[in-house]
């Protein structure tokens, strides 16, 4: 197949098949359980240098607790997949984890503004980034859960967007028209939040999926925090409602407000107060690095978190915001 | 004797003049009336949120609302902050992935999208990335996100942005997403889909659209007030001006009643206008 153009981004990651065949040959597929802890779980399953992708959306359905944990434990050159990466990558980019990117979506916090912090590590130089689309990651990882070296699409073409990408202008071979060929996306490892999972991994999502089942897939080592550890009978009654597969799941917490201070569908709503105090601490180098010592590396853990941000009071005022469906401004 | 239809016609003038609206409530309503009923559209936050459920409580009582990240058909109970977060399925017709709504765009099945960015070109051609180099930039935007894919493959791209010379640029520093390129031709040629591309431009000053023979901005009606050199000293190249430009017709007192009332109360957006 002709290469008609090619971006000039780095491919940060194996597209393979053949080798991620290898890799997934000798993953475990007993029904066995993975229940560990959120510090395990990043010392064990995380090392300096791996590809990250992180599930849900931003600031939706984002597992907070591993992502503080990996600043907590200091992890270092970190890749990322940049997909629609708000809060997780503000994160992320605050504990100086990450030294590459495939950016999709980064810096912005969407309707609530940009993250300072997160831009001057764009502006610094530092952070060795490839361009891609939302969509772009999203089939990159489909085209790694289907096991192929690509997946064509049509998006991308002419722009500045592919030219600083790692695709190729490919021709097709039925129609002979030009299609962009996005490489497959196999990270390292995937950590997600769930509402409900089992002790082997097996998970149930309310509401959308965003890109989870893909990333799972394409997925090396999959780290899944949950809302609710629940029997797995309760998983035999309803197979239908199994997102994520107890196979593609390496380590299983239960994380009660593991999303917060994003939004979980049908728990609670998003802290935007909180939020805006993140945003704001940032202004400031030295006043953004008190607001970690209190906030994350002065903490032992998640619960901890939580407990400075207003505890179960402040939870269920959240809950009261998601359930009840009051406007945001109405808090 | 006081003839009772002049009165009334009085009376009615009275309350037009009434009827006061800034540019961001003006803007969110003739994005509304674009959206035709019956059809689909991909939206973010903000402004094009804001008109889509304008569009949907007023004329396009069948308008499918969808979001990228998997959202679609949502009875929209306020307006979401995120394009992820659970007001975007609230009720809805389909709570899926970002892979399926994108397919959706790709296969042909969504009519219009709004996008906005730090930089649009004549060709309706938009920088959401960089400022300066892209190694090193001066200015780190977000990044594509969805907007590349949407005006990739949604048929029609519609933006609402503020109107000035320092974003009406000849050219853009990168070119995020796609508009028309170089010109006539280009998307085509590049392997974007026929037939798709961008379709309007709504600003605080203007409605732009784009010449059908040189696929640049072509100023297609001025809002109430606004003059040909305000459009002008606003805009860093040089616009096409159709034949007969027509005046923007303001808010309808239902249509501000709705906008303020049910879609956003708190004036998140239209409190920027």
């Amino acid at each position: 197949m002709e290469v008609k153009q090619q971006g000039e981004g780095r491919l940060f990651t194996d597209p393979d098949a053949n080798r991620a065949r290898e890799y997934f040959r000798t993953k475990p597929r007993a029904l066995k359980s993975k229940l560990t802890t959120v510090s395990e779980a990043v010392a064990n399953l995380i090392h300096d240098g791996d590809y990250v992708a992180v599930g849900g959306f931003g600031t939706n359905r984002i597992p907070t607790a591993l992502l503080h944990e990996i600043v907590r434990q200091k992890k270092k050159n970190l890749g990322l997949s940049g997909h629609t990466a708000t809060h997780d990558f503000q994160i992320l980019a605050a504990g100086g984890c990450i030294d590459r990117c495939d950016v999709a979506y980064v810096v912005g916090l969407e309707a609530r503004g940009l993250s300072r912090n997160s831009r001057r590590l764009f502006e610094s130089g530092q952070l060795e980034v490839t361009e891609w689309t939302n969509a772009a990651l999203a089939w990159r990882y489909r085209a790694a859960a289907m096991g192929v070296p690509f997946i064509p699409a049509r998006s991308m073409l002419g722009t500045d967007t592919f030219k600083k990408s790692a695709a190729k202008e490919i021709e097709c071979p039925f129609t002979g028209e030009t299609l962009v060929a996005l490489p497959a996306l196999y990270p390292d490892v995937a950590l997600v939040h769930v509402h409900r999972a089992d002790a082997y991994g097996n998970c149930q999502v309310d509401g959308i999926m965003v890109a989870d089942q893909e990333l799972t897939r394409a997925a090396k080592k999959v780290i899944v925090t949950c809302e609710r550890l629940i029997p797995n009978e309760e998983i035999r009654r309803q197979p239908e409602k199994t997102a994520i597969t107890y196979f593609t799941v390496d380590a299983v917490i239960e994380v009660p407000f593991g999303s917060y201070p994003g939004n979980m569908a049908g728990e609670y709503f998003s802290d935007e107060e909180h939020i805006r105090e993140w945003l704001s601490a940032e202004e400031d180098p030295q006043t953004f690095r008190a607001f970690l010592d209190k906030y994350i590396y002065g903490t032992k853990d998640f619960q901890e978190y939580l407990g400075l941000c207003g505890g179960l009071a402040r939870m269920q005022k959240l809950r009261a915001l998601e359930l009840l469906s009051i406007p945001k401004g109405g808090e | 004797m006081v003839n009772p239809g002049a009165e009334a016609g009085k009376a009615a003038e009275a309350a037009k003049a009434a009827v006061r609206y800034n540019s961001m409530e003006l803007m969110i309503c003739l994005a509304a009336r674009c959206l035709e009923d019956g059809s689909t559209v991909v939206v973010g936050t903000g402004a094009p949120c804001a008109a889509a459920m304008l569009a949907q409580k007023t004329c396009s009582p069948n308008l499918m609302i969808m979001f990228e990240a998997g959202g679609a058909g949502p009875l929209l109970p306020s307006m979401p902050i995120s394009v992820g977060d659970s007001r975007t399925f609230y009720h809805g017709l389909f709570a899926g992935s970002m892979g399926e709504i994108m397919d959706a765009c790709q296969r042909g099945m969504v009519d219009c999208t709004f996008l906005g960015g730090a930089q649009i070109d004549p060709y309706g051609n938009i920088n959401s990335t960089v400022i300066g180099p892209h190694a090193k930039p001066k200015v780190r935007f977000p990044g594509s996100g969805g907007a590349n894919d949407l005006a990739s493959l949604c048929w029609r791209t519609m933006m609402i942005t503020p109107q000035d010379a320092k974003r009406f640029v000849p050219k853009c520093d990168f070119v995020t997403s796609p508009g028309y390129l170089t010109g006539p031709g280009a998307r085509e040629a590049a392997g974007l889909p026929p037939g798709t591309g961008p379709y309007k431009v709504i600003t605080q000053l203007a409605v732009i659209g784009f010449d059908e023979a040189t696929k640049r901005m072509k100023v297609e009606g001025l809002h109430p007030g606004v003059t040909r050199e305000d459009v002008i000293k606003n805009t860093g190249f040089e616009l096409l001006w159709a034949e007969e430009v027509s005046t923007s017709e303001p808010p309808r007192e239902e249509e501000l009643r709705i906008l303020r009332e049910q879609v956003d109360p708190y004036r998140y957006i239209i409190g920027r206008g």
